[in-house]
């Protein structure tokens, strides 16, 4: 599949009709997504014939990016019901299979090996301190093979040195900066629309 | 829910030691079939937990899983398609995962486990 074909599947999928503030739940916009899902399969072939697990899913998208792209099975954890009905829909939408897990994903308790790669698009963890990087050292203890995610670009040297220092990485790469349309979602967003800066990292467990 | 992702799941509850793995329950499931990818049977074999397969395929019916498996089995296609279907073309719709050291049952419902602990299980 190309990437503007996926982009373009990704784009008509339906997101959250009442984001919930405590979780952080942004939508990862059609452009992101597809572009680390497919560098993930066409620069490191992590994603075909694959296990993926997509932490903290929301409503799918990465996942579902995944299993586009021919990943062997996908699944996605979140914690919010809501977001995961909407993931159902969207998944059945596009007639492909992705089993979900209602769970957080901090208490998930994964068994290891399983799992080949991992997508995230984490909570930056501006309404609760800490959580990005509970996501990210989880992801590294349940990943065999790599870990893609976003992380804000101000924090780089904070998350190459946690993953590579205390969660025993044995790489971490930016693979490029990204923009991040964050809509206005939310009543304390005065701006109609701002953009953040991001990094997709990829991460060697 | 798979039984590729049942043999992930272990049970999350603080302090439990034995939570691996979850006995299914099942009310609802349902086959979908899917292409069989003999390498990847073949590349995930030794990372399953074969006695949790066994049981859960049996719980939906299934009980053309051998007893005993080894990787000597893995050059057979009738060995792949059974294991390929225990694996990845049941679908567990409507039912529980009990966990069997404090047997607390975690639901399954539309096919999602819903594994969300109370407040004094964290």
């Amino acid at each position: 599949m190309k990437l503007k074909q996926l982009e373009g599947l990704l784009g008509g999928l339906e997101q959250f009709s009442q984001p919930k503030v405590e979780l952080e739940q942004y939508p990862t916009g059609a452009h992101i997504a597809s572009r680390m899902i497919y560098t993930a399969e066409s620069s490191y072939e992590d994603i075909s014939g694959k296990i993926v697990a997509d932490f903290g899913c929301g409503c799918g998208t990465l996942g579902i990016a995944s299993a586009l792209l021919g990943a062997e099975h996908v699944l996605g954890i979140d914690v919010d019901s809501e977001s995961l009905e909407i993931a159902g829909e969207n998944v059945t939408d596009l007639e492909l299979d992705i089993d979900f897990l209602q769970c957080d994903i901090r208490a998930s308790n994964l068994q290891g090996l399983l799992v080949d790669t991992i997508v995230m698009n984490p909570p930056f963890g501006t309404r609760k301190k800490g959580v990005d990087m509970d996501f990210l050292s989880l992801a590294l203890k349940v990943a065999s093979r790599a870990v893609y995610s976003l992380h804000k670009t101000s924090t780089r040297e904070h998350i190459r040195r946690a993953a590579l220092r205390d969660y025993n990485a044995k790489g971490a790469e930016v693979l490029c900066e990204l923009r991040y349309d964050v809509p206005q979602m939310y009543k304390f967003h005065k701006k109609k629309e701002v953009d953040i800066a991001v990094d997709l990292w990829r991460f060697v467990p | 829910m798979r039984l590729l992702t049942h043999n992930m799941l272990s049970c999350n509850i603080k302090g439990v030691t034995n939570g691996f793995p979850l006995k299914l329950e099942a009310d609802k499931w349902v086959t979908k079939e899917v292409d069989l990818n003999a390498d990847f049977l073949r590349g995930i074999f030794p990372k399953i937990e074969w006695s949790a397969l066994l049981a859960a395929a049996r719980v939906l019916g299934f009980a053309e899983l051998p007893e005993q498996a080894d990787a000597s089995m893995l050059s057979s296609d009738d060995f792949l398609r059974r294991f390929h279907h225990a694996l990845l073309e049941l679908h567990v719709e409507e039912g529980a995962l009990v966990c069997p050291e404090t047997g607390r049952k975690f639901p399954i419902n539309k096919g999602i486990p819903n594994m969300l602990l109370h407040e004094d299980e964290v």
